[in-house]
């Protein structure tokens, strides 16, 4: 199998992760939007250590360390997204903006609507 | 011995220490009230300068029985106090040229010091009646102390920087002084006018001082005088010791200041502005007096500021209503004549008429304290009638009037008479300008001696009680005179301004003495002949139009006031508004520039986090577009 097959759908699977983590609004859906881009780049790591024919397998090792990252990170970002919910009532990106310049007078940490 | 010298020194600088701290300080049981601050500053005013009075008598015994010293060319006062006295604590290196902190006591320093303490403790005296409900009293007496030490290290100093320290301590101690009550605000304005004016001459004392060191090799009084500085350093050190001179005497054309100090309480116009401070400038000319002979032109220039200064100050003084004033230009006119006398060449007959007028003069002050004491205002067209009101008053101001008009016995006529025997005797470039500015000047003394002595005892009463004094006049009471403590040292004043004059009896020049009398007699007579004529108006009308010109001391402080105040004011502004607009301008704007340009880049900043990536990601792209295009 050519190698550009496994490519083009990594870099698709990419690209679809990209979409995600900049329009969608469900704080849920970046953090798989954020997944769909981690194994994006794993695929590619598969395909190019089989295509380069690396004796020590360099591609799948680094894989199997980016998965249980993604796994850790998956289970931290969750937690937040839970944390969020509970004191916001809303895990919408949007409307999560206590990190925005505040305008002068205005009331510092709220939720701007 | 010289310690001596010291405590005359030390002593009224204590008094005013300890008159400035202690007079309030708690003693035990209660605080002390004013009254207890006042009488506590009494006392330490009047026993310091008792001390100092009797240390020199006792200094003038000791130099009586001095060796006189050979030679032709030995100072006028070797005859009668022939010794010196001269002691050196420490000698400061500057680096260049050293000072030495000296003091030294001859003929001439204690001639001006025994005036100086004689005046001083009468002034002590009188103030303890004349500012008996004044609530700053101990300060007030604390700085009289303090400028009678000054003084007396001025006179007693053996080196020119020791004698500058005193110098500028007596100017602040006078601006101190005339702004006593400095709740009206025209006093505080004269108290800086005088200080301003006077420092304005001190920067050329200064120099001066330093030219004649640095070419001498020492500020030593001796070494400047035994050096042989060339005529050109002598002639520039002494010219810009004059300005010193000028702002201090109040000579022309540094002589404004002096009538307005008259703001000051009247004791202080009497010790500060008439006998003492102002004489000092005479003095320091007098102590220098070698190094003047030597340069020629500069005592030709302070004949022809005499010349002008002391028949300007008199026609002046002919005009003014106020009686303090016509004492402050009577004041300039005589300190004049001290100049003209040193301009003749005679520093025998300035250091006479200046110890004869600080006698008459601050009799002349305190007196008419007296009377403003009594009549409640300065003015003249106020007074009048006063003559069976206070008799006591009436002949000690008559006799200082006679010293003043230099009519015999009193002691102005021949301390006058010696100064003109002296200008007419003299061969300089200004001399016959001179010769005739003091006699002419001498006719106008006795205009307006006549004037203030007819104005003030005699014709009708003018007095209108006063409810409540302003600030800056004296207390109003109805009391027919003076308390005791006031007439006291009028009455001792008296003497000297009376009897000082025959010290120099035998020296008198009979011919000059004669027309300056005749003169005199002549001023006198005009204005008595005006005044019989209209007993209740002004004998200065006799000036016509020239009145007004005369009042206003010839428009010389609008003068100022055009040619120097109001640029320099100007200029003040402009300098406060580059200031404010320009420099500040820059410092602000800057700050509100950065403001501005952060809030632009503020906009960026909205908290939505994709937003930023989305700009990360934009950016990564532009930056692989560009590496794939620019490679």
């Amino acid at each position: 199998m050519h190698v550009v097959y496994p490519v083009v759908v990594s870099a698709l699977l990419f690209s679809i992760g990209v979409y995600g983590v900049l329009a969608r609004r469900n704080a849920i859906l970046v953090l798989m939007s954020v997944e769909l881009m981690l194994n994006a780049v794993n695929l590619n790591l598969v395909a190019f250590d089989v295509w380069l024919r690396d004796r020590l397998h360099g591609g799948q090792v680094l894989t199997l360390f980016v998965i249980v990252i993604a796994a850790a990170e998956v289970g931290l970002g969750l937690a937040i997204v839970l944390a969020v919910f509970r004191t916001r009532q809303t895990i919408d990106v949007d409307r999560l903006r206590a990190l925005s310049e505040r305008a002068p007078g205005e009331a510092d940490g709220e939720v701007r609507s | 011995m010289i310690f001596v010298v010291a405590l005359v020194v030390l002593l009224p600088f204590l008094a005013a220490a300890a008159g400035l701290l202690a007079s309030r300080l708690r003693t035990g049981r209660e605080a002390p009230g004013d009254r207890a601050a006042y009488r506590r500053a009494a006392w330490f005013a009047i026993a310091a300068a008792t001390a100092s009075l009797a240390l020199t008598v006792w200094l003038v015994l000791v130099l009586t029985r001095g060796a006189v010293p050979a030679g032709e060319g030995r100072p006028f006062w070797t005859d009668l106090l022939p010794g010196r006295l001269e002691g050196t604590l420490s000698v400061v290196e500057t680096g260049s040229v050293p000072v030495a902190v000296s003091l030294r006591a001859d003929g001439l320093s204690v001639l001006a010091g025994m005036l100086v303490v004689v005046v001083a403790l009468a002034v002590q005296v009188y103030s303890v009646g004349y500012m008996r409900d004044e609530p700053r009293y101990p300060s007030y007496s604390a700085f009289v102390s303090l400028f009678t030490s000054a003084m007396l290290l001025v006179v007693y100093a053996g080196d020119l920087i020791v004698l500058y320290v005193g110098w500028e301590i007596m100017g602040l101690c006078s601006y101190l002084l005339i702004g006593h009550w400095w709740e009206d605000r025209a006093n505080s304005r004269a108290a800086v006018k005088a200080f301003l004016v006077t420092r304005l001459g001190d920067v050329g004392f200064l120099f001066g001082v330093f030219t004649l060191g640095i070419a001498a090799g020492s500020f030593r009084i001796d070494d400047i005088l035994r050096a042989d500085i060339p005529t050109g350093t002598a002639v520039a050190g002494t010219l810009l010791l004059l300005a010193g001179v000028a702002g201090k005497s109040a000579q022309v054309p540094l002589q404004t200041w002096l009538p307005d100090a008259m703001a000051g309480p009247t004791p202080i116009s009497a010790l500060i502005h008439a006998a003492t401070m102002v004489a000092a400038g005479i003095f320091i000319v007098a102590r220098l007096y070698p190094v003047f002979l030597g340069a020629q032109p500069t005592l030709d220039v302070l004949g022809v500021v005499a010349a002008v200064g002391m028949l300007g100050a008199a026609l002046a003084a002919l005009a003014q209503d106020d009686l303090k004033r016509v004492l402050a230009y009577s004041t300039i006119s005589q300190l004049a004549y001290m100049a003209a006398a040193l301009a003749a060449g005679s520093d025998r007959a300035a250091m006479f008429h200046l110890v004869s007028h600080g006698a008459f003069k601050a009799l002349l002050f305190l007196c008419a304290g007296l009377v403003i004491h009594h009549a409640g205002s300065n003015l003249m067209s106020h007074m009048g009638g006063l003559r069976t009101a206070m008799p006591v008053t009436f002949w000690t101001t008559t006799i200082g009037l006679a010293a003043l008009m230099g009519l015999p016995p009193a002691s102005g006529f021949f301390s006058k008479d010696a100064v003109i025997a002296a200008v007419e005797h003299s061969r300089g470039a200004a001399q016959p300008f001179l010769y005739a500015s003091a006699l002419l000047t001498v006719g106008v003394t006795g205009a307006y001696a006549t004037r203030a002595w007819l104005r003030t005892f005699f014709g009708p009463a003018r007095i209108e009680p006063l409810p409540e004094p302003p600030p800056g006049t004296a207390h109003v009471f109805d009391g027919r005179e003076a308390p005791r403590s006031m007439l006291w040292p009028v009455g001792v004043l008296a003497v000297p301004a009376l009897l000082l004059g025959f010290a120099g009896v035998r020296e008198v020049d009979w011919g000059s003495a004669a027309v300056s009398l005749v003169v005199a007699l002549l001023g006198a007579g005009i204005v008595y002949a005006l005044w019989r004529g209209a007993p209740d108006q002004d004998p200065a009308r006799m000036l016509g139009p020239f009145q007004a010109p005369c009042e206003r001391a010839f428009y010389v402080d609008a003068l100022y006031a055009a040619l120097i105040v109001r640029p320099v004011l100007r200029l003040a502004r402009g300098v406060v508004r580059t200031d404010a607009k320009v420099v500040d301008g820059a410092v602000r704007g800057s700050g509100r520039a950065t403001l501005g340009l952060s809030t632009l880049v503020r906009l960026a900043q909205t908290g939505n986090a994709q937003l930023y990536v989305t700009g990360l990601l934009a950016g990564l792209l532009l930056i692989a577009v560009a590496a794939v295009v620019l490679t």
